[in-house]
């Protein structure tokens, strides 16, 4: 174990309870873990406790994915779900009741069917000589695994479902063609099944006692609390309002690998099922999209984009896919980074952020529209004793906002933070005259923020250049971006009013002219057919 | 005959043929080790650096109380601990163990801190706290320059008269670019665990590609004969140049740590503290004028190199020497002046990487001709054809020659440092290359594209590489290799390289096996250890299977010419009439199972092992004015990049890569094309995507893969095809083939050179001048495309 056993005093000055038993699904049997602290990494857990040498920390912030492993668990519809999750920013408690495996585990577990001396995963991938340093293959492996469980036995994988799937994972050796190909061979040798009803019963038998014991202990703070329904945790962010406050823990993982802090206690409300939810509600002013704070941002991109598709591009480059599997929208709204993705598009969409705190005849909910929650550099209107607890989303009486357009600029197409985020909310009326517009920024101001002047501009005019050149000019007016090593403020300036422009020209375009984007899938398909064509 | 040994029936040759790694399997099942995956010896404690904040200044003092506070803290190791030399072993003695006086980078190690667990070391190294006076920093070669701060004197190497004939030349050019450095990312970080043993003896397992000069560095640091320190290294997760040198550092340390403590040590770098630490791929800033007649043909270069080579000098001697070597690529440069200069800046001193200078010498001329073409409104692809080495004579002296210059060659294929091509296939390989990608349909497609396209625009270029094989440092060109063969038949081999995931062990195992004529699965290559084979140069250069692959080669003979004679002396023939294959000794008498006439051998007192040694022929060069025959030969490649870029945002996508790369007769090409593409993509990463960013105070601020991007799954073109070119190395070379390590990553200069054609599409359509060089830096990051779309 770990040697920081002896955790420093809160700031009650009462130590921390001892940390609650840890179990795993591991190898086909339930494995119990005791006195794991609050803040060690499943990574530190997995190689150190129990000598799973094959996860490899590579960067230790999650961007890298040498530490992917495959967690499953009854997600929030009850259903098993398989996600592959990146363990070196993971908490090892966030894992407490799911199933875990390593690339050593899937030749070893008795779970898993045997169809040769290697997972068809892993012969797939010798088989395209998709190892030479070998380093970051285990994590290939899970992510490859995550995908092969992920869908019915044999049907084959497209190109796009690997790139898609491998996108949490870097390789410094290969070039990646060879895994990609292996990606898409994998489901065409002898399939090797998981016993998904041991599975079950295994993930019931490990499921966490309820927390906390009920009443809440009198004067020892939690080490690391988790309550699954809502009053409790409302009553334990109340009674601890210093406790870090931890959901899918892609952020607080840095707090412990990068910043090297130290987190004796921590709350964390991804087991919350009522936060867990995303469901569509109707009101006074129409239909409502709930997307809970602790909803991952997998399931919450896919609710959204069940609304409108083409955002299918903008959320396909929002991290690698095990940060979607484990980060939390809730949490990406919370955390108030200026670069943050989410934000400009639910500014756009016109969302409320709902915060929650504890109150004597049950939770009491405080409503704000998200752009008035930032109020400054990583600060935010939360309270102390405040969770955010769901994102609103309207809806109208079908789905507002007929056009949204998303567009993010980085460095690198996938898995990079933005230099530039524009989303833009249109809904124009038969004559093409805007009705209502609403844009979110990112990248351009010290929070997440909504572009007033550009809308003003173009609200009432109809949809035409000389309407968008003067929207861009006020989208560029008003908002003074700064330099860092993503970009210039100058170039950030630009290519915000660029970005409209661009929104313009996709919009007017003549159906056979040449595409306008190279960041959405379809017009890249396209340049490629054109290659295709010329080379044929 | 022994049931774990594979049958030996119908095997045949190894080399050429598409094996697996020889680790692919435990790779996949995640079993294969990597230094840090070892179990621990009882006792082991954890180090973390202490780092400069400072880029420039004077040290005054550290106050350590706060650490050695904390729980689990042991020790702090500073430059007072190190009981040998506080300067490193390095050729260039200039560079401090752990700093004194003074520090010369943002997170120059002043020392470590040493604690039971690593999470507690790293706490505490950053609660030391060090009184720094800053002093001014130079932060950018240029500058440097003018300053006259170099880490080694300036190098001029002179053909001609380079500035008469630009003069005189019809057409001219002139201007400055520069390319980024590159850090190498591997993903395993820099790591090594230091096990004090009896009597000052020493075991350092170290994630290196060099064994032998980690030994060398940790014995002079702890003052002690170089055979009292053994380094073993099995496997790296990567290295590409990063752990040549750099690795070094690292043993160093942790040996420093464990003699201090009187325990073993293991230090790992975290990501961050890594790239913070280590050098990467030199900068480079360049000034040019070119001269050229009205096909494009180049008459007279003059081109200046001012390499950003880091606070000490490390390798950029023979990194800026390479580049100088390179600034030819693959053309005839008749009157030519070129000057390197080793800058000295206040920043992580840089290295080894992938290319080693090749690239950055290379992509200068390409960018040259580029704009040449433009400039004269050609096809790039015609006057790359232009300027290639050939047999013609070369052009007759037109200018007065200044007294003591070299005069010009009487044919064109002879290069600036004098060294004749005389291996050159890249006229049939070039045009191989164009007709299979159909690169002339292309072209007048992408113009007629780009023409209706209202916003993007397509780029296309079709670059050569031809890339000097052999340490510059001639005497780094030798090797050792000891193969051993067990009386069960079964064959161990060790040699001197290392293995990082290039396949080297495997090459090696199907060379050995072919010259003992058993399955590959029978040879076994076990772990770098300077214990076995001595003085080892790093894995570096390309060079590995060249080396050391001959020098297993020649061991493997050495033992097969003792069994042969045995066999000999029992059926009474001559040695030229036994044959070895698939696993049989065949006499003119006889047909025996190779085990079987091992055992007899062995009861006949028949030596089983041998060593073996090879050093490169042919090669020379005078270091000073670095002309001579550097290269034993010359590696060839082509490559053809489509891109497509948005001017409005500057976004890059590649949209088709096609290749054709010359490995000579390749032993497994597996393994050959592994490393075209993944070199490929790699120095793709270089020129687009990846970009190193300095603060204005010196601190790298791009010190993650949150914030230095290299390439992802999704940035490999969708278009990828990669072939061989058919023809044996025509220098006598193992099994015919050739190095293939380095020569494929600047393939990626297509890409480059791709982006600045779509770029020159976009400006002329904004009705900016496109017929003069374009103003683009390397890497082409969006807001450098941008930029280059619009400035006037």
């Amino acid at each position: 174990m770990s040697t920081d056993t002896a955790a420093p005093a809160n700031a009650h000055g009462a130590p921390p309870s001892p940390p609650p038993p840890l179990r795993l699904v591991h190898r086909g049997r339930v494995r119990q873990l005791d006195a794991v602290p609050a803040d060690r990494t499943l990574l530190a857990l997995l190689r150190e406790d129990l000598g799973l040498t094959s996860v490899k920390e590579g960067c230790a912030s999650g961007d890298c994915g040498a530490c992917t492993v495959a967690v499953a668990d009854h997600g929030p519809d009850g259903a098993l779900r398989w996600r592959a999750l990146n363990s070196c920013i993971r908490l090892a408690h966030a894992a407490n009741g799911c199933a875990v495996w390593t690339a050593e585990d899937l030749t070893q577990d008795p779970l898993i069917a045997r169809t040769g001396p290697l997972h068809p995963v892993q012969q797939a991938l010798a088989d395209a000589h998709g190892s030479q340093c070998g380093f970051c293959t285990p994590g290939f492996v899970m992510s490859l695994f995550v995908l092969y469980q992920g869908r019915p036995a044999g049907t084959p994988v497209t190109r796009d479902e690997a790139v898609e799937a491998l996108s949490g994972n870097l390789c410094r050796c290969t070039g990646y063609r060879p895994i990609l190909d292996a990606a898409q061979a994998m489901t065409a040798l002898p399939p090797a099944t998981v016993d998904t009803a041991a599975l079950h019963t295994l993930l019931a038998a490990a499921q966490p006692a309820a927390q906390p014991p009920a009443p809440l202990p009198d004067t020892a703070a939690p080490a690391y609390l988790a309550p699954r329904d809502l009053d409790s945790l409302l009553a334990a962010r109340a009674r601890w309002p210093h406790v870090p406050v931890v959901a899918g823990g892609t952020d607080a993982g840095l707090w412990i690998t990068k910043q090297h802090r130290r987190l004796t206690q921590v709350l964390d409300v991804s087991r919350c099922a009522a936060l867990q939810r995303i469901d569509t509600q109707d009101g006074p002013h129409g239909r409502t999209l709930r997307i809970g704070a602790a909803a991952t941002l997998h399931d919450a991109f896919a609710a959204l984009q069940a609304h409108w598709p083409s955002l299918r591009d903008f959320f396909g480059r929002f991290a690698g896919q095990p940060i979607r599997h484990g980060g939390t929208l809730g949490g990406n709204v919370a955390n108030g980074s200026p670069i943050g993705d989410s934000m400009p598009l639910l500014i756009a969409l016109g969302a409320s952020v709902v915060l929650l705190r504890h109150g004597a005849r049950g939770p009491e909910e405080r409503r704000l529209p998200l752009e008035d929650f930032y109020r400054g550099y990583r600060q935010t209107a939360l309270a102390a004793d405040e969770l955010v607890g769901y994102l609103d989303i309207p809806l109208g009486n079908g789905t507002a906002w007929p056009e949204v357009h998303a567009h993010k600029v980085s460095k690198r197409f996938e898995d990079d933070i933005s230099a530039v985020c524009l989303a833009l909310a249109l809904w124009r009326d038969t004559e093409g005259r805007v009705v209502q517009a609403r844009i979110g920024a990112g990248g351009v101001a010290p929070v997440p923020t909504r572009a007033r002047a550009a809308e003003a501009a173009l609200r009432g005019q109809l949809w035409q250049a000389d309407t968008v050149r003067a929207a861009m000019d006020a989208l560029q007016s008003e908002f003074a971006p700064l330099s860092d090593g993503r970009a210039s403020a100058a170039y950030r300036r630009a290519v915000l009013g660029n970005l409209l422009w661009r929104t313009w020209l996709a919009t007017a375009a003549a159906p056979d002219a040449p595409p306008v984007r190279l960041d959405e899938h379809a017009p890249w398909q396209a340049l490629l057919q054109t290659t295709a064509e010329e080379r044929a | 005959m022994n049931a774990a040994l594979p049958l030996d029936t119908g095997t045949g040759p190894a080399c050429g043929s598409p094996i697996a790694h020889e680790s692919a399997h435990a790779q996949v099942a995640g079993r294969a080790p990597y230094v840090d995956d070892l179990p621990e010896p009882r006792g082991t404690l954890h180090a973390a650096p202490i780092l400069s904040p400072v880029a420039h200044g004077r040290l005054r003092g550290l106050d350590v109380s706060a650490a050695l506070a904390l729980p689990g803290v042991r020790a702090v190791v500073t430059a007072q601990d190190i009981p040998g030399d506080p300067v490193l072993a390095a050729f260039a003695h200039d560079e401090p163990v752990l700093a004194r006086d003074t520090v010369q980078h943002v997170g120059q190690v002043i020392g470590l801190v040493v604690a039971d667990d690593v999470r507690t070391a790293r706490a505490a190294a950053r609660a030391v706290r060090a009184d720094i006076e800053p002093l001014p920093a130079v932060l950018d070669p240029r500058t440097a320059h003018a300053q006259g701060a170099y880490v080694l004197p300036p190098v001029h190497v002179r053909r001609g008269d380079a500035a008469a004939a630009i003069a005189q030349a019809p057409h001219r050019l002139q201007g400055a670019f520069a390319v980024g450095g590159q850090e190498h990312y591997y993903l395993e970080g820099q790591i090594a665990l230091a096990i004090p043993q009896e009597q000052d003896q020493w075991t350092v397992l170290s994630s290196t590609q060099h064994p032998g000069e980690v030994q060398h560095w940790v014995a002079h640091a702890l003052g002690l004969a170089t055979h009292r320190v053994r380094v073993e290294c099995r496997r790296m997760g990567g290295g590409f140049g990063g752990k040549e040198t750099q690795a070094g550092h690292v043993a160093v340390w942790a040996a420093l740590a464990a003699h201090k403590v009187g325990a073993p040590v293991k230090l790992r770098l975290d990501r961050d503290d890594d790239m913070l630490i280590t050098g990467k791929r030199h900068p480079f800033a360049y000034d040019y004028a070119v001269g050229f007649d009205d096909g494009g043909r180049i008459l007279g270069l003059e081109l200046s190199m001012y390499v950003d080579c880091g606070f000490s000098a490390d390798l950029s001697g023979p990194v800026a020497d390479r580049a100088v070597f390179h600034s030819d690529n693959a053309y005839f440069v008749p009157h030519v002046a070129l000057h390197s200069y080793r800058c000295r800046t206040h920043k992580q001193s840089a290295t080894a990487f992938r290319g080693f200078g090749g690239p950055q010498g290379m992509i200068a001329i390409e960018t040259l001709i580029g704009d040449i073409a433009r400039h004269l409104g050609l096809d790039p692809l015609e006057v790359r054809h232009r300027n290639l080495y050939d047999d013609a004579p070369a052009p007759t002296w037109t200018v007065p020659l200044p007294a003591g210059s070299t005069p010009l060659p009487p044919r064109r294929d002879t290069t600036p440092y004098q060294m004749r091509v005389e291996d050159n296939i890249l006229r049939p390989l070039i045009d191989t290359l164009a007709e299979r990608c159909r690169y002339a349909q292309r072209r007048a497609a992408i113009a007629e594209w780009n023409a209706r396209s209202p916003v993007l625009q397509r780029g296309l270029a079709l670059t050569p590489v031809k890339f000097g094989i052999s340490f510059t440092a001639t005497l780094f060109n030798q090797a050792g290799a000891l193969v051993h063969v067990y009386t069960d038949g079964s064959v161990l081999v060790n040699h001197g390289g290392t293995e990082m995931g290039q396949g080297l062990h495997t090459k090696v195992a199907q060379i050995v096996a072919d010259e003992l004529g058993v399955p590959v699965a029978r040879v076994q290559v076990s772990a770098s250890d300077t214990a076995r084979v001595p003085n080892a140069s790093a894995t570096a250069a390309s060079s590995g299977t060249d080396l050391n692959g001959r020098a297993a080669q020649y061991a493997a003979a050495s033992v097969r010419q003792n069994l042969a004679a045995f066999v000999c002396g029992l059926d009474g023939c001559g040695a030229g009439e036994i044959r070895f294959e698939g696993g049989w000794v065949l006499s003119p008498k006889a047909r025996r199972r190779f085990d079987d006439v091992v055992r007899e051998a062995y009861a006949n007192r028949i030596q089983l092992w041998s060593d073996g040694f090879y050093r490169t022929p042919k090669i020379h060069y005078d270091k000073t004015t670095l002309t001579g025959r550097p290269f034993y030969y010359f590696a060839y490649g082509a490559a053809c990049t489509e891109v497509a870029i948005d001017p409005l945002t500057g976004e890059l996508r590649v949209l088709a890569v096609d290749v054709l790369h010359d490995v000579g007769r390749s032993i497994n090409p597996a393994i050959d094309v592994g490393q075209i593409e993944g070199g490929f993509v790699q120095g793709m990463g270089w020129l687009t995507t990846e970009e190193l960013v300095w603060r204005d105070d010196g601190r790298l601020w791009t010190t993650g893969a949150s914030t230095y991007k290299i390439p992802a799954a999704g940035d490999l073109p969708p278009h990828w095809r990669i072939d061989l070119w058919p023809e044996p190395n025509r220098e006598d070379n193992v099994f015919g083939s050739k190095a293939v390590g380095e020569p494929p990553f600047m393939l990626a200069i297509s890409v480059w050179e791709a982006v600045r054609d779509a770029v020159a599409s976009a400006r002329r359509r904004a009705g900016l001048p496109a017929d003069g060089p374009l103003p683009l830096d390397a890497p082409a990051t969006p807001e450098r495309i941008w930029r280059a779309c619009q400035a006037g």
